[in-house]
C-alpha cells in the first residue's frame, strides 16, 4: 500500500512538472526552482507535511521534497535556536542531500563522458 | 560604380568565380538521414577522436577544408584566402582550424548564414581581382551548440516539439577565378529582420521573415521569376519555417512552391529520427550545399540554384536577458553555365 501511495503522489508531482513544460514557456531550470520554492511554501503554511505523511518518499524524493526539508529544518531550528535558525536550519537539514549531490556528481564526471542525444 | 550592383542588395559578378571542389563531413545521425549518400565522410563518433565536442567541431571544419583543397588539385599554399565562421563563441572552430591550416584567414560571423556569407565575400574578392582561389567553410556541432545556446546535454532537458536539431557537420567549397563551373553569378546581401520572436528554440519562425526579404529582393532586383531556378533552397528553417516561407512569399506575389525546399527539412527524416522540426546550424546549409547540391549539379540534375542561408544573430546573453532574435539571410545564385542577359 505504501508503494502505491508513493507512486501516486510522486507521479502526480511529475505530471504537474510535465504539464508546466508542455503548456508553458517555462524553461526546465525555472520549473526546478518553482518546485523547490513551492515545496518550501507549502510546508511553511503546513500543507506539505500532510502530503509527506500520506505519500512518503513519493513526496520527499521530487524537488518539492527538497523545499519541504528546507522549510521544515528552518522552522525546527527557529524553535530551538531562535530567529537565526531561519538562516541556518534549512541548510543543516538538507546538508546530506547537498553534499551527496556534489560528491556523486563529481564521481560521475570522473567515470563517464557525456554522450550525444540519439 | 561599375554597374555591378542590381538594385540595393544584389551584386552581379562580372567574372563569376567557379566552384571547383566541395567537401562535406557529417556526424553519425546525419549519416543515417535521407541524404547520407551525398556526404564525403560520415563520422562514427561525435567526438571525432577528440576529448571535447568543441575540438571535434574544429577538426571537422579543418578536415572539410583539407579535403576540398585536395579535391581542387591544389595545396594550401596556392589557396589565397580562407573565409570561415561558425556558431561557437568568438568563432573558435574556424579560427582554431585556421591556426593549423596556415591559409590567410578572414573570420566571419553570420551564424547559420555563414555558408552563403562566405561564398558572397569570397566571390567578391575573386571578382575584384584580389585572389585567384579561395576556400569558404563553416561548421556546427549538435553537442557544442546545445551547450552554448540551450542547455548542456548532461542536464537531460526535454526538447519542445518545435525545436530544431543542430546539424553536426562541416562543409567547404573552393572557388576560383577559372574553372568549368558551376559559377557563382549573383549574391544578395540581407538586411537584419526582427519580428519579435524570443524563444531560442523556435528559430525557424524567427528566421523566415529574413529569408523572405532576401528572396524577394533577389527576384525583384534581378528581374527573375522563381521558375528561373531549378531549386530555391533556404539554409535551416526546418519544417515550421518552410511553411511560413511559402505563405509569406505568396503574399509578396511569388509562388515558389514548385522549386522551394529547405536544407533543414531535407537532412533528417523527422518521423524516423525524432528531430522534431528539422535540422539547423551552420553545418546544415554547408553539408547540403557541398554534398547534395554539388553532386546533383555535377550530374546535371540541377542547373540553377538560389541558396539562401539564414542566420539568427542572437547570443546566449541576449536570450537570458529576454531580447528578441534578430535574423539575417544572404543569398547566392549558383548556375551551371553563365547565362545571357541578367
Amino acid at each position: 500500500m505504501d508503494y502505491l501511495k508513493a507512486f501516486l503522489v510522486g507521479g502526480a508531482i511529475c505530471v504537474i512538472g510535465q504539464l508546466l513544460m508542455d503548456l508553458t514557456k517555462l524553461t526546465p531550470a525555472r520549473v526546478l526552482v518553482a518546485f523547490v520554492t513551492a515545496g518550501a511554501i507549502l510546508q511553511g503554511i503546513g500543507i506539505y507535511q500532510a502530503i509527506v505523511d500520506f505519500g512518503g518518499a513519493g513526496a520527499t524524493t521530487p524537488l518539492t521534497g527538497f523545499g519541504y526539508s528546507l522549510a521544515k529544518g528552518a522552522m525546527k531550528e527557529v524553535k530551538e535556536a531562535g530567529l537565526l535558525g531561519a538562516f541556518t536550519g534549512g541548510l543543516k537539514s538538507t546538508a546530506g542531500g547537498i553534499a551527496g549531490a556534489i560528491f556523486f556528481g563529481y564521481i560521475m564526471t570522473l567515470l563517464f563522458s557525456p554522450k550525444s542525444k540519439k | 560604380m561599375a554597374g555591378k550592383r542590381l538594385g540595393k542588395q544584389t551584386l552581379k559578378l562580372s567574372s563569376p568565380p567557379s566552384v571547383i571542389s566541395n567537401a562535406a563531413i557529417v556526424g553519425p545521425k546525419e549519416g543515417e538521414g535521407p541524404l547520407s549518400q551525398y556526404f564525403d565522410q560520415i563520422l562514427t563518433d561525435d567526438y571525432f577522436g577528440e576529448d571535447s565536442w568543441e575540438k571535434a567541431e574544429s577538426k571537422m571544419l579543418k578536415e572539410a577544408v583539407k579535403s576540398a583543397v585536395k579535391a581542387s588539385g591544389r595545396s594550401n599554399t596556392n589557396i589565397d584566402f580562407m573565409f570561415a565562421g561558425d556558431l561557437l563563441n568568438q568563432i573558435v572552430s574556424s579560427s582554431f582550424a585556421a591556426r593549423e591550416l596556415q591559409i590567410p584567414y578572414i573570420g566571419l560571423y553570420g551564424a547559420c548564414s555563414t555558408m552563403a556569407e562566405s561564398l558572397c565575400m569570397g566571390s567578391l574578392m575573386i571578382d575584384g581581382g584580389f585572389a585567384e582561389a579561395i576556400v569558404c567553410a563553416t561548421s556546427s556541432h549538435f553537442c557544442s551548440a546545445e551547450r552554448q545556446y540551450r542547455f548542456p546535454l548532461e542536464q537531460g532537458v526535454q526538447r519542445p516539439p518545435f525545436a530544431q536539431w543542430t546539424v553536426t557537420g562541416a562543409g567547404a567549397a573552393v572557388i576560383a577565378e577559372t574553372g568549368s563551373g558551376p559559377y557563382i553569378t549573383h549574391a544578395t546581401i540581407g538586411k537584419v529582420q526582427d519580428f519579435g520572436i524570443k524563444d531560442a528554440n523556435n528559430m525557424g519562425a524567427a528566421m523566415a521573415p529574413a529569408a523572405v526579404d532576401t528572396i524577394t529582393a533577389h527576384l525583384n532586383e534581378t528581374g527573375r521569376r522563381p521558375e528561373y531556378y531549378d531549386l530555391i533552397i533556404t539554409g535551416d528553417l526546418g519544417n515550421i519555417g518552410k511553411a511560413i516561407i511559402l505563405d509569406m512569399m505568396q503574399k509578396e506575389g511569388y509562388d515558389i512552391t514548385k522549386v522551394y525546399n529547405d536544407c533543414g527539412s531535407m537532412i533528417f527524416d523527422s518521423e524516423k529520427q525524432d528531430t522534431h522540426a528539422g535540422g539547423s546550424g551552420c553545418g546544415c546549409a554547408a553539408v547540403v550545399l557541398n554534398g547534395y547540391i554539388a553532386k546533383e549539379m555535377k550530374k546535371g540534375n540541377i542547373n540553377k540554384v538560389l541558396l539562401i542561408a539564414t542566420g539568427a544573430l542572437l547570443s546566449p546573453t541576449t536570450t537570458w536577458q529576454g531580447e528578441s532574435i534578430p535574423c539575417i539571410a544572404h543569398a547566392v545564385a549558383i548556375e551551371k553555365t553563365i547565362g545571357v542577359g541578367v
